[in-house]
């Protein structure tokens, strides 16, 4: 399966995602912001970082860098983009997910290990995923994802919630909330459920000895899913 | 000619920075503020003569990339 990381100015996960690709089968390319074609990709990540210092909002400049258009073509087409951290911010900049992401309630740079539930499993993400509840980890200053009360509406009629920040046991309350998120979302699809935006890193999470494997399940399945 | 756009958070966005700037003032003495909402503001100089064009070309930049119009408004103000 080919799978392709854009690497944008400022980007600091995409080598982290590039050796989790690899290490779970993926052959995987990585395409440089300026590029204009896409090579041919089963799916597309946009990492984690700091594209372009974080200037004007957070993604909003690297949403209208060069191989975006190619980007937004492959995912209207159907391709499967999945957005981490600094890549969802730069997928609301998009419009390929709805929403924002404001600053974190508190004020606070937050990095630390989170437990997120899945809500939807009839995608190429989480279909036969064996477990509901991700310990997975979070480091973002601007992850508090807000959005207008017609597009919640939209979100909640399409079940487009992807992740939602809980406890171990999967419960979804106001004191498991890291960033002041609207009704804990931590990650969202498009409506047709090729897109994925989320705050957490799967990518992190796939060497016991380091931090978890919750990343690996996610990882594997997701190689299986694309087959 | 120059063209300025200010954009502020539209009112039921939450604006932690701004709530932050509003507690250090009163810790200065300044006591009597309402509230305070933090924007930014942008000058650009249009390569064009004609005001009503010049402001429908900054309208544009910010709606396409300035501003987000899912939290913010946008006010665009001709300078000179």
């Amino acid at each position: 399966m080919k799978s392709s990381v854009i690497t944008f100015p400022g980007s600091n996960c995409d080598r982290d995602i590039d050796v989790a690709l690899k290490k779970f089968g993926f052959n995987n390319k990585m395409v440089w912001h300026g590029d204009i074609e896409l090579p041919k990709s089963d799916l597309v990540v946009l990492p984690g970082g700091f594209s372009y210092g974080d200037y004007l909002r957070c993604g909003s400049m690297a949403s209208k860098s060069k191989i975006m258009q190619s980007v937004i073509n492959f995912a209207k087409s159907g391709g499967l983009v999945m957005g981490i951290c600094n890549g969802f911010q730069i997928l609301v900049e998009t419009g390929l997910v709805p929403g924002v992401l404001l600053r974190n309630k508190y004020l606070e740079f937050i990095c630390k290990n989170v437990f997120v539930k899945l809500d939807n499993k009839e995608n190429a993400y989480f279909k036969n995923l064996n477990k509901d509840v991700l310990e997975l980890h979070i480091a973002h200053n601007e992850g508090n994802y807000f959005c207008t009360k017609d597009q919640l509406k939209e979100i909640n009629d399409n079940n487009q919630i992807a992740i939602y920040y809980c406890n171990i046991e999967g419960k979804i309350e106001d004191q498991y909330n890291p960033n002041g998120s609207i009704k804990n979302i931590a990650g969202i699809f498009n409506k047709e459920k090729n897109v994925l935006g989320m705050m957490p890193h799967p990518e992190r999470m796939i060497d016991q000895s380091l931090s978890g494997e919750d990343g690996s399940i996610f990882f594997k399945n997701l190689l299986n899913n694309i087959k | 000619m120059k063209v300025s756009a200010i954009i502020t958070l539209k009112k039921d966005v939450l604006d932690p920075q701004g709530k932050v700037i509003h507690q250090a003032l009163d810790g200065m003495g300044f006591e009597n503020i309402n509230e305070v909402r933090q924007g930014k503001y942008f000058e650009i100089d249009v390569d064009e003569n004609d005001p009503s064009k010049a402001k429908a070309v900054v309208e544009e930049m910010c709606k396409k990339l300035l501003a987000n119009l899912v939290i913010e408004n946008f006010k665009i103000i001709e300078t000179q």
